[in-house]
């Protein structure tokens, strides 16, 4: 019989069960990587009223942006700790806009969408990010912008996001529906449904 | 469709053969396996003695019912659980797994339209089950598969996919074999238009491969003309 020896190069705090250390950055998507133009871009937020909040590039790059340093969780089992970040909070973008509904989809550039209740992504826990590392986010990794929400499975964090639906419900967004969990807490292994 | 199994379930290695150098097939019984689509991924999950686990995911190179999976394995130079996979476990040794996973990267024997696999070495194994499956269920839909890859000793399920009924194109990066008709080199959007299915509505591409591969194929199939939302895609690795 082979014994498994194993690295042990994972074994840290901060790696959530079932999760190894990853040096590089891996790219999971779906479908090809759409090229957008920031003079084309634009993030909405849209409610129950019918009314859309919405930011051109320059509008969006105008609001405090924060640097931010977490740890990343990809549900495939790669962690990388201590990523660098620049980004807008959701509390800046949500600032103005009135709803009483308790979920959000978030929709992408590309027709990508992932679902995620509200009161996960205020308090300083989620931000549309547009700089890694200091430098601009290349699209492979969801450039010009993508959501930030690292206390979720990495699927969550929506790559070219391009706007946030209110929604009544907690309905599925894309993998969601092609069998992930309906949350994705890295702490709880919410991987799979 | 095929749910997942939810938790983990215990596989035993009951076939093993070497693919290339680098790569080895694995079959593994696993009691309770619900079956899976092709294009379908399971987690492995190894234990040490003394209790340290490490968990991959590897793409299934086989689908449909049954309870024997099997999986085509390379070594990463710098893996973890890859040359552990590759080299060492033995028949009968016994690993855990957890799935199928992922049901957007799947082909069905109900899909109709023309369909063209892109695979970049080892990304070939979703691409393979699909192509088994369209086999056997003997789909009157067109599938063929272009197959880039460094020279020809890198190929995986060659002499499987050289079958006469096989519609595969090889491409190779590095090495060709002698009087082969195009230099080496990286897959173009002119080699594309050549070798793969022209877009039309319903038709689909699958590309499964290195994340740099996958982005250079996906970006040269849209310029010349492809629907993005026509291209489904699988990656591995950073950039």
């Amino acid at each position: 019989m082979a014994i498994f020896g194993g690295r042990r190069s994972g074994h840290d705090p901060a790696l959530p069960p079932g999760q190894h250390l990853t040096e590089s950055f891996p790219v999971l998507s779906a479908g090809p990587t759409p090229a957008i133009d920031t003079d084309d871009w634009a993030f909405f937020i849209s409610t129950e009223s019918g009314k859309t909040h919405s930011w051109s590039w320059d509008e969006f790059r105008s609001l405090p942006a924060e640097d931010i340093t977490v740890d990343i969780h990809c549900v495939t089992s790669w962690s990388k700790l201590g990523t660098s970040w620049r980004g807008v909070s959701l509390d800046t973008l949500f600032a103005d806009v009135d709803t009483s509904r308790d979920y959000v989809m978030a929709h992408s550039y590309g027709g990508y969408t992932t679902n995620l209740p509200l009161e996960e992504i205020l308090e300083g826990r989620a931000w549309v990010a547009f700089d890694f590392d200091g430098e601009p986010l290349d699209p492979e990794h969801g450039g010009p912008a993508r959501l930030l929400v690292p206390h979720l499975y990495f699927w969550k964090s929506a790559k070219w996001v391009r706007g946030l639906v209110m929604h009544d419900q907690n309905d599925p967004g894309f993998w969601e529906q092609y069998g992930y969990d309906l949350h994705g807490d890295p702490w709880l292994e919410e991987r799979y449904a | 469709m095929n749910r997942s199994s939810g938790g983990w379930l215990t596989g035993t290695l009951v076939n093993a053969v070497p693919l290339t150098d680098s790569a080895r097939s694995l079959t593994f019984r696993v009691p309770g396996w619900p079956g899976n689509d092709a294009g379908q991924h399971v987690d492995i999950r190894l234990t040490a003695p003394d209790g340290y686990q490490a968990v991959r995911s590897y793409s299934i190179a086989t689908a449909g019912e049954g309870e024997a999976i099997e999986l085509a394995v390379e070594r990463l130079p710098d893996g973890e659980v890859s040359p552990f996979l590759v080299d060492e476990l033995e028949i009968g040794d016994a690993v855990e797994l957890r799935g199928p996973l992922g049901r957007w990267f799947v082909w069905r024997p109900e899909q109709t339209g023309p369909v063209q696999l892109v695979a970049g070495g080892s990304g070939v194994v979703p691409l393979v089950a699909m192509a088994r499956v369209h086999t056997r269920a003997e789909a009157l839909s067109a599938m063929q598969l272009l197959y880039s890859l460094r020279g020809p000793d890198d190929a995986l399920y060659r002499e499987e996919l050289s079958a006469e009924d096989s519609k595969t194109t090889w491409h190779y990066t590095r090495i060709a074999p002698p009087g082969w008709p195009r230099m080496p080199g990286r897959l173009t959007a002119q080699d594309l238009v050549r070798e793969a299915l022209p877009y039309e509505d319903g038709v689909l591409t699958y590309i499964c491969g290195p994340t740099g591969f996958v982005e250079a194929v996906a970006a040269a199939m849209i310029e010349i003309g492809h629907a993005a939302d026509s291209i489904r895609t699988e990656r591995f690795g950073g950039i």
